[in-house]
């Protein structure tokens, strides 16, 4: 009799998880922390519209590419590309969703924001410690008409990993042969010098407070702590300063489509308005997922956030993908995305 | 008949007793039983307990050990002794980190250790009846801060106001004197290894300070008054009475202090630096094991970076090991010295 119960029992729990999704369902995803504020904002948006959840936890990309690779999330997320073979070797998809500008941010007596020019060559010899103080003869050569004091350079840099070095470094390791040798590329680094702080806040922080310090961080931060941006000489050798508008520029100028995955790291874009220091935050899923239903709903949020939610993210200071690129990545999903029986697993209209 | 009354009654009563007696025993053996189920049910629940804990620290030991073993067998033992810390080439060594975990405690034990025990002399010896309960008080709410707090007082309160005035007064004082000088060398950043040193020292100080008050209190009036009575100075009475009494318990304070500092990680993150760098002087940048765990391991890509991660808390668990032991040995020395 008692089994009988608990039979019946284990049934109707049983049905009720069956049942269960039909009415909403929890996408799960994990990873970078750099996209967590709009996945969160456009989260809570799509829930209004369609009662479906996503809980992303914003563990770190390292975390999000483990995550997904033991299939115990939807989609992991993570602000450094895959590369094509390890793509290719887990059976994963990649396609970005926003992007974001790294900006250098200077404290410097006397200097106002947008006012110093730098180009790759002196930032790589100051983040080497070759150049040691502002009125260095490098510097002065580029800003002639700002008066800069003889004041040692601190150098501050993030001290976890990060999507936001990895793009500093990777830019670096473009335009300054010295530190390619060196230091290289990553989401974290041997740094040749300067003390490092946790976050973009606390590498804000840490500039706002010590005299003479230059740092990087996500341009979202630069804004929001009024701190002094430096302009950059781009690939073209035009200078320009950090807006939306010059992340556009250097995401309109890149090759998405003759990149595996989408994985274009947008440092060093050539172009007259193009940033040099920006990139996109990158979601991972399998080709052929486990959960089919949950991927779906995955999918066709992605969807509804690259339609609705561009204000959304101009709003929080990320820039949304050109209109170009998202054609392409619906198109690779019903290319490449299948469920168990072969079949694709999501038909878009457009 | 009043006799034979009584013996009747005698020898009822002896057959009362006799049946009480059996009665009684039988009550008693069960009752012996139950307290012996129970004892031995109590018995086996405490040592269950206490085997649990040294299962637990196996299952530590052994998941830090084969979360470890890829740097263990890649590095070996230069992985103690190499400088690098390099991600991008998967070079990874352990030299920064534990040179600033030795560095940043040993600053905290030095200033902590006294400054604690002064207070708890003036506490129990000299400190008037009124003014004892708010600064014990207040210690203990100094033990009580989350560690956070601490880093984040640190970064925003503390280190400005030390790159502002202590540490430029540092390096202008040793500037010329040969050994001092490498000591404050470099511009001071605020932040760095002297700096979390001091932090820690705050943070350790409540547990030197109301541990050695309670010991300091347990010492029996006594003998004090008996070397108050031969005119000793209370300096006297402390260093001649009091500590050589109460040795045992402060060093256990200062052991209980020392662990805490070997191991504190969100309030030295904030403020030593986080760079990977050995270097004499104290105000530059430096890093420790647990912050470079605590910094670093949510992003780390690759199982070799994540490995040696791991081994860096193995060197921290085998540090605060050897800690233990050490404390350990030198009380039985006492131990063995006094009696």
């Amino acid at each position: 009799m008692k089994h009988v119960k608990t039979l019946i029992a284990g049934g109707v729990i049983a049905a009720a998880a069956i049942i269960y999704p039909a009415v909403a369902i929890d996408i799960s995803g994990a990873g970078a922390t750099f996209p967590y504020p709009i996945y969160a904002k456009w989260a809570d948006a799509y829930k209004k519209e369609t009662n479906n959840g996503l809980n992303y936890q914003s563990i770190g990309s390292g975390g999000g590419i483990k995550q997904i690779t033991a299939k115990t999330v939807t989609f992991g997320a993570s602000d450094m590309p895959l590369k094509a073979e390890q793509l290719e070797k887990d059976g994963l998809v990649q396609f970005p969703t926003v992007m974001g500008g790294v900006v250098p941010v200077i404290n410097v007596e006397g200097v106002k924001a947008d006012e110093v020019v730098l180009d790759g060559a002196v930032l790589g010899d100051i983040f080497l410690g070759k150049i040691k103080t502002w009125d260095d003869p490098a510097i002065k050569k580029l800003n002639a008409s700002v008066k800069l004091p003889q004041q040692a350079i601190v150098v501050v840099h993030r001290s976890d990993g990060s999507g936001t070095t990895f793009l500093f470094t990777d830019y670096l390791s473009k335009v300054n042969a010295e530190w390619k040798g060196k230091v290289g590329a990553n989401t974290a680094v041997e740094w040749p010098v300067g003390i490092g702080a946790k976050g973009n806040e606390g590498v804000a922080n840490n500039v706002g407070q010590t005299k003479g310090s230059i740092g990087y961080v996500e341009y979202a931060y630069a804004k929001q702590n009024k701190l002094a941006n430096t302009k950059l000489v781009n690939k073209d050798g035009k200078t320009v300063s950090p807006t939306a508008e010059s992340f556009m520029a250097a995401a309109a100028n890149a090759d998405w489509d003759g990149t595996p995955g989408f994985g274009v790291v947008l440092t060093d874009e050539p172009g007259a308005a193009s940033w040099p220091l920006a990139g996109a935050t990158f979601i991972l899923m399998h080709k052929v997922p486990q959960d089919a239903v949950a991927a779906r709903e995955a999918l066709k949020f992605f969807d509804w956030a690259y339609g609705k939610g561009d204000k959304m993210a101009q709003d929080l200071d990320y820039v949304p993908m050109p209109d170009k690129v998202v054609a392409a990545i619906k198109k690779s999903w019903s290319s490449q995305m299948k469920d168990k029986d072969g079949k694709p697993l999501i038909a878009l209209s457009n | 008949m009043q006799s034979a009354k009584g013996e009747q009654s005698v020898a009822d009563l002896a057959l009362q007793s006799g049946a009480l007696q059996a009665s009684e025993a039988s009550s008693r053996s069960k009752a012996l039983a139950r307290l012996k189920l129970s004892d031995s049910a109590f018995r086996q629940l405490t040592r269950a307990a206490a085997y649990f804990v040294l299962i637990l620290l196996s299952g530590i030991i052994v998941s830090l050990v084969a979360g470890s073993w890829l740097a263990l067998t890649n590095f070996g033992l230069g992985f103690l002794v190499s400088e690098r810390w390099n991600p991008v080439t998967e070079n990874f060594g352990a030299l920064a980190p534990i040179y600033g975990t030795l560095v940043t405690s040993i600053i905290a034990m030095f200033i902590a250790v006294p400054v604690g025990l002064m207070i708890a002399m003036f506490l129990t010896e000299l400190c008037p009846q009124w003014l004892r309960r708010p600064i014990g008080i207040a210690i203990e709410l100094l033990a009580g801060i989350p560690s956070i707090i601490y880093g984040i007082w640190g970064l925003f309160v503390f280190a400005p106001f030390l790159q502002d005035t202590l540490q430029p007064f540092l390096i202008g004082l040793f500037g010329n004197v040969p050994v001092m000088s490498s000591l404050f060398a470099g511009p001071p950043y605020g932040i760095g290894m002297l700096t979390a040193g001091l932090i820690l020292a705050i943070m350790v100080l409540p547990f030197v300070t109301s541990i050695s008050r309670d010991v300091f209190s347990a010492v029996p009036p006594v003998l004090k008054e008996a070397a108050y009575g031969l005119s000793c100075t209370t300096w006297e009475v402390v260093r001649n009475v009091v500590l050589p009494y109460t040795r045992i318990g402060v060093i256990g304070g200062v052991m209980l202090g020392l662990g805490r500092a070997l191991g504190e990680t969100m309030a030295v993150t904030f403020v030593i630096g986080n760079a990977h760098k050995v270097s004499a002087s104290l105000i530059a940048p430096g890093t420790t094991i647990s912050a470079t765990i605590a910094n670093e391991f949510t992003e780390a890509v690759g199982d070799m970076y994540t490995s040696s991660l791991i081994l860096l808390g193995l060197i921290l668990f085998v540090i605060t090991f050897i800690v233990l032991a050490a404390a350990r040995y030198m009380l039985l020395r006492i131990a063995r010295r006094i009696g």
